[in-house]
């Protein structure tokens, strides 16, 4: 499942500087809420303009480097000193400088594995990848500002407001059809006449 | 600092009438197409090759290692020598997708991809050799601790185990970091796919990316992370690779110089092999807007930089053996120059301290032609570096009565000719069913159509205008005027 609110306005863009601009006004001076923007590559300087806090992911591989590294030397304490101690010529038991290396790559090993699972647990996309698409040329190069609005209202404002800059197209997200795991869209109303449907 | 570069402080590298559609459509085609002659003929020679690899490994283990021109007191033979140098030439690929990450050199986005798979297949080429050269490849497994029958564990205080950690953990970072880069990448592809089956893959392997920004916000920091990771990773797992030496008191191995000299030696082959490899990459699938002269010059010069220190790395070993006053290692360095094997050793000293200085010439660091030749001479030269500090070193230590004479025999020729071979066909499949640049991150790195002018708010009449050229986006998109229908998203 994505993360796609509706209803929402969307407004299309080719410049990635296009919809840096409207993002931080609509947050700013429009204080649209819970607004989403999509990109083909990441934009520097996106993050401020949209608001958003710091992925916690680091606290994930964070998280997975200690407890690696944990992990590698106590086992390997535990299996050279405890289960089975062997004298390998005359060293302690526990030869902690000798255990450096290991304990290094295992904590690595884990950051690893726990930072990518976070980056798709964070990005919803794990357990279950996600389904649903805006449209096929965000990849490609379009950008897109989804702003969600609650009321015909605020639809109306956010209408206008993307008029105002530049947006090459704006459309609406009406709905999403569950079942087919899709988003419904619902055309533009034309100045002065009330929303269908 | 994040993964989307601020393009003002960049130099531009790209033409600026690349644009982001193109990038997609000349990235994406080889994908999608029948591969053309040339592919297949490379593809089939890299076969043939391979074959040199697998039928003396398959035929070892019915007849034994001793089918191999290895035998007391040089047990390790080019088994090691292979290992080592192809663990090394993988050390380029990370150290373009980390390091220069970290240092912000936004050249990297149009090799990153390329050297990044180079570095997985070089350390699964590497990876045959220890599984082979242990004579009981069935039995591998035993490397890793787990509990078995016996009840007795691996010996942690040993180098060799370590490199078992150290190889295994290199292989699956690298793995994982390269997978993460796919990803948007995967989308791309998805999006673009009109075979329903091809739609599908791209889909799983993608996981369904949306490009939000939210999720490049997580993206970036998770990549931030995993250069974070991979830089000493990189740089521990060769130095671990010369503990397996450097731990042992043979003269000529028992020295601290070992682990810097080793990964230093890593990266000076690892980009000759980028070079290689990219040359024929850019030609056999017309990358040459992407990866321009431009690139290949910054790699000849990092050529040219580990080139300076390998011939100080080897300058300090010959002064360290005289300054230590240790007889057995003065006489192994002496044997190294003016002994049985002197061919090899000043083959390693020109091909890696004499040639690349021809780099110092701009005219022979932007000719193709010149540094094709340069980078396989420096990989030749690290391949006979390699010989030189296993073999040497282990043919006359202490006692005259242990010392012995060895040289490759036909079959270790076959492997080590093979393991290129192995080599080469892993990368063509990787050119033909992946995406060879990474597509999000050049984009980014693409010059903006419009910095600066198209700001601001605009009093348009009608926006919606452009919408016709949109016509991707289906019919709902809403020009003026219309009835308002539901239409399905794409």
């Amino acid at each position: 499942m994505a993360r796609i609110h509706v209803p929402a306005v969307l407004g299309f863009y080719d410049d990635a500087d296009d919809l840096m601009h409207v993002a931080e006004k609509a947050r700013v001076q429009e204080g649209f809420k819970n607004l989403d923007a999509y990109s083909p590559y990441p934009i520097h300087g996106m993050e401020e303009a949209l608001g958003l806090q710091r992925s916690w992911t680091s606290t994930a591989a964070r998280f997975g480097l200690f407890a690696g590294a944990f992990l590698g030397f106590s086992f390997q304490s535990w299996s050279s000193a405890i289960d089975w101690p062997v004298n390998i010529g005359g060293k302690p038991f526990i030869s902690w400088p000798a255990w450096v290396p290991i304990t290094f790559e295992t904590g690595v090993l884990l950051a690893g594995f726990c930072n990518l699972f976070a980056l798709l647990i964070a990005c919803g996309m794990y357990p279950k990848p996600k389904t649903m698409i805006l449209s096929k040329r965000i990849t490609n190069d379009r950008f897109v500002m989804v702003i969600p609005v609650t009321g015909e209202e605020e639809e109306k404002r956010a209408i206008a407001f993307l008029r105002r800059h530049k947006t090459l197209k704006v459309k609406i997200a009406d709905r999403i059809d569950k079942k087919r795991e899709r988003v419904i869209f619902r055309a533009v109303p034309v100045e002065g006449e009330t929303t269908a449907s | 600092m994040s993964l989307a570069l601020d393009p003002k402080e960049q130099p531009q590298l790209l033409s600026p009438s690349i644009k982001m559609e193109q990038v997609t459509d000349d990235v994406l085609r080889p994908m999608g197409r029948f591969p053309s002659l040339p592919w297949h003929l490379a593809f089939g020679a890299a076969q043939v090759l391979a074959l040199c690899l697998v039928v003396p490994v398959v035929y070892q283990m019915f007849y034994g290692l001793g089918r191999f021109g290895i035998n007391q007191p040089v047990g390790w033979g080019v088994y090691i020598v292979n290992f080592v140098f192809w663990i090394g030439i993988g050390h380029a690929g990370t150290l373009i997708s980390a390091i220069l990450f970290l240092f912000r050199q936004s050249w990297r986005t149009s090799i990153n991809r390329s050297a990044e798979a180079m570095t997985i297949f070089a350390v699964m080429t590497a990876g045959i050799f220890p599984l082979v050269h242990v004579g009981r490849t069935w039995v591998a497994y035993w490397l890793i601790p787990y509990p078995a029958e016996r009840e007795l564990w691996v010996n942690f205080r040993s180098p060799l185990l370590w490199d078992v950690f150290a190889v295994t953990t290199y292989f699956t970072i690298s793995l994982l970091f390269w997978y993460q880069g796919l990803i948007p990448d995967w989308a791309t592809a998805r999006d673009r796919a009109k075979n329903q089956f091809f739609k599908k893959m791209y889909s799983i392997l993608s996981f369904g990316w949306t490009g939000s920004v939210r999720d490049w916000n997580h993206y970036e920091r998770c990549y931030r992370q995993f250069a974070f990771l991979a830089a000493p990773l990189v740089l521990s797992v060769h130095s671990i690779v010369s503990f397996d030496f450097a731990v042992s008191h043979i003269p000529g191995w028992h020295t601290t110089i070992f682990p810097p000299y080793f990964v230093v030696g890593a990266i000076f082959s690892g980009f000759a092999m980028v070079v290689t490899l990219l040359v024929i990459m850019r030609k056999l699938f017309q990358m040459e807007h992407y990866i321009t002269m431009r690139h290949m010059e910054l790699m000849n010069k990092v050529i040219l930089g580990t080139s300076i220190i390998m011939g100080y790395s080897y300058a300090a070993e010959f002064y360290i053996a005289w300054y230590s006053g240790h007889e057995y290692e003065q006489f192994q360095f002496l044997s190294r120059p003016f002994g049985l094997y002197a061919i090899p050793f000043w083959i390693m000293v020109i091909c890696n301290v004499v040639v690349p200085q021809f780099f110092w010439s701009k005219k022979i660091r932007t000719s193709i032609l010149w540094m094709f030749i340069i980078s396989i001479l420096v990989n030749v030269g690290m391949w006979f570096e390699r010989f030189n500090i296993f073999i040497i070193s282990l043919h006359n230590d202490f006692l005259p009565g242990s010392w012995g004479v060895y040289w490759p025999t036909a079959w270790d020729i076959a492997v080590t000719v093979g393991s290129f071979g192995f080599f080469f066909t892993l990368f063509l499949v990787f050119c033909r069913v992946f995406p060879v640049l990474a597509i999000a991150e050049l984009k980014g790195t693409l010059p903006s159509p419009s910095r600066g002018s198209r700001l601001g708010v605009g009093d348009h009449a009608h926006p919606d205008h452009y919408a016709q050229t949109d016509e991707d986006e289906g019919p709902g998109g809403g020009g003026p005027g219309g009835p308002p229908r539901p239409v399905e998203g794409s």
